[in-house]
């Protein structure tokens, strides 16, 4: 049979393998350029400087750790906030809502998805920002926790959208067979529909936690930009500068090739891993039970 | 002694399909009741309307009464949860909660707030033991109830019913996917359980109708034809239609 297959099927084949293999090659030419241009900050730079908390590269301070710790504060401030209320919307719309609001608020959301993330950052500014500073009464309203903020605003309908299709495609006999053993409603939610979409809502809340990590514009815009180590209980309410920010404020100013050039380069590795972990790790959680899946679709 | 009461029950789907016209019948306690008929005819909505679980499903009006221990199941008052917990279902694809063999079995008691461990361990071993499964999973309750085969599951459905201690269970088609050894065991358990339990069946055959039924009641399309004690139904019908279904003439 298979020397009889036509030519246009061959041309798709192909056409679909030189687009699959393309992609393992781009992602290893950025990450050829990012080494050559990223690697020579560890020789320029000694490695007790690195990480060191001072951030002031105009004096030659190249301390990353303020910027590092300055992204996880805010990544998981917004994780803290999206991942209950992304699930939470989920939970409505897959299980409470009736039937004409889930037609509403299911596309609502695909559409939210795909918001610019610079209007979201508008909005920070003109609107979180102000009314932050006068709940908390803060000196500003540029803080970490506004960029938490409006990061979980990015991420929210990313996990909504995908953890509730996952609990729809739960099928009703699951339910019913809770409700059977006289769970409550609530009670089938939590126990029976949660877990068995569980892996499709990991992945949505890493997906959707992973988007806000490499976000950029939005946290430029309103947490204040100032690297300084968030390390107080108070950390939350002053001015952070995250890596993606400083990348982008500083790489436009930045000699090529000089020192300064470099670290900014290393910060984009470092970036770079922690996607690829983010990443790794939801395909893992998604894979891991391929089996299961199977019965639970079946 | 009924233990249910079908009185002039007719029910309706939002699509206009009458999947119940005007049943009455009575369920006797601790014998197996079997309710047989093609395919359609109203066996697994009566059964969904015993329990409540109809509320699920796009149901537009009801009328009648079914009583469960004298309990009006539509009653606005009656509390959905414990009639549940009267009333046990096994369904026809066997549906393991997404959790362990032991928890299958004890999560029911936990959400009624049962959590002493001992009493737990004696209902999972004695549940198991009464569906006939302790012997195939008793090294292994902590693997996933997945894990186990069609028939298995089956049964794990059945002892994860039988934990809450019920009155009345609800078998819908229940081994209707299940390979003959698998039937065989879980007619067996079915003949010992009816001592403590009432039991409504929807065989998955005539042939498993006259094998297990005390009494029996043939629907066809939404209708009660008729209801017989023994096996009368199957040797002697007085419908002809029912003798025509039961001889293997349609269906
Ligand atoms: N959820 C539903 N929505 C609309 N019609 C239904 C639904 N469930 C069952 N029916 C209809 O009700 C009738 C009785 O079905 P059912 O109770 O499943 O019969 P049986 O279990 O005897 O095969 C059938 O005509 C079926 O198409
Ligand atoms: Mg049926």
């Amino acid at each position: 049979m298979k020397e009889q297959t036509p030519l246009s099927e061959r041309i798709i084949t192909r056409s679909i393998q030189v687009a699959g293999y393309s992609s393992i090659v781009f992602v290893l030419l950025i990450l050829s350029f990012l080494i050559r241009e990223g690697a020579p900050a560890f020789f320029e730079v000694p490695l007790k400087e690195l990480t060191a908390i001072r951030w002031y590269p105009i004096e030659n301070y190249f301390g990353i750790l303020p910027l590092i710790l300055g992204s996880l504060i805010v990544t998981i401030g917004a994780a803290l906030i999206a991942i209950p209320a992304g699930v939470g919307t989920a939970i409505f719309i897959s299980e409470v809502a009736p039937q004409w609001l889930k037609e509403i608020l299911k596309p609502l959301v695909e559409v939210l998805a795909g918001f610019p993330s610079v209007m979201l950052g508008f909005l920070g500014i003109l609107i979180v920002s102000p009314s932050l500073r006068k709940l908390l009464e803060l000196p500003t309203g540029l803080t970490a926790l506004t960029g938490a903020l409006l990061l979980a605003g990015i991420a929210i309908p990313t996990i909504v959208s995908i953890s509730e299709d996952a609990m729809n495609t739960v099928p009703r006999s699951y339910r019913e067979a809770g409700w059977a053993v006289g769970a409550t409603r609530w009670q089938t939610i939590w126990g029976v529909t949660l877990p068995a979409a569980r892996s499709g809502v990991l992945m949505a809340i890493i997906l959707g936690v992973g988007r806000s990590i490499g976000e950029t514009m939005t946290v430029m815009m309103v947490t204040g930009n100032a690297p300084v180590l968030p390390l107080k209980w108070n950390s939350l309410f002053s001015p952070v500068r995250t890596m993606t920010a400083t990348i982008a404020s500083e790489m436009g100013e930045v000699a090529t090739g000089s020192t300064h050039y470099h670290v900014l380069f290393l910060i984009g590795i470092i970036l770079f891993l922690i996607s690829l972990a983010v990443n790794i790790t939801a395909s893992a959680i998604v894979l891991r039970h391929p089996k299961r899946a199977e019965r639970i679709l079946s | 002694m009924n233990i249910i009461e079908v009185e002039h029950f007719s029910l309706s789907y939002s699509d206009g399909t009458e999947g119940l016209r005007d049943i009455t019948m009575g369920i006797p306690a601790n014998q197996i009741t079997v309710m047989l008929g093609p395919a359609g005819g109203g066996k697994s909505t009566l059964m969904r309307a015993i329990n409540r679980l109809n509320d699920l499903a796009d149901v537009i009006s009801m009328n009648g009464r079914i009583t469960v221990d004298g309990l009006d199941v539509n009653d606005p008052k009656t509390n959905l949860v414990e009639l549940r917990r009267k009333v046990g279902m096994v369904f026809a694809r066997p549906v393991p909660l997404p959790l362990s063999i032991r928890q299958n079995i004890t999560y029911g008691l936990e959400v009624a707030g049962v959590t002493d461990k001992t009493i737990l361990a004696e209902v999972v071993e004695k549940t198991l033991r009464d569906a006939v499964l302790w012997d195939e999973v008793y090294d292994r309750l902590n693997d996933p109830g997945v894990a186990l085969s069609g028939g298995q599951q089956q049964r794990l459905c059945i002892a994860r019913t039988l934990a809450l201690d019920p009155k009345v269970i609800l078998l819908d088609e229940p081994t209707s996917g299940l390979d003959p050894i698998s039937t065989a065991k879980i007619e067996d358990s079915l003949q010992m359980l009816k001592q403590r339990y009432t039991i409504v069946l929807a065989p998955h055959s005539v042939q498993q109708a006259s094998r297990t039924a005390d009494f029996a009641a043939f629907f066809l399309q939404g209708e009660l034809i008729e209801t017989a004690d023994g096996k009368d139904l199957f040797t002697r019908p007085k419908d002809k239609r029912t003798q025509d279904y039961v001889e293997g003439r349609f269906g």
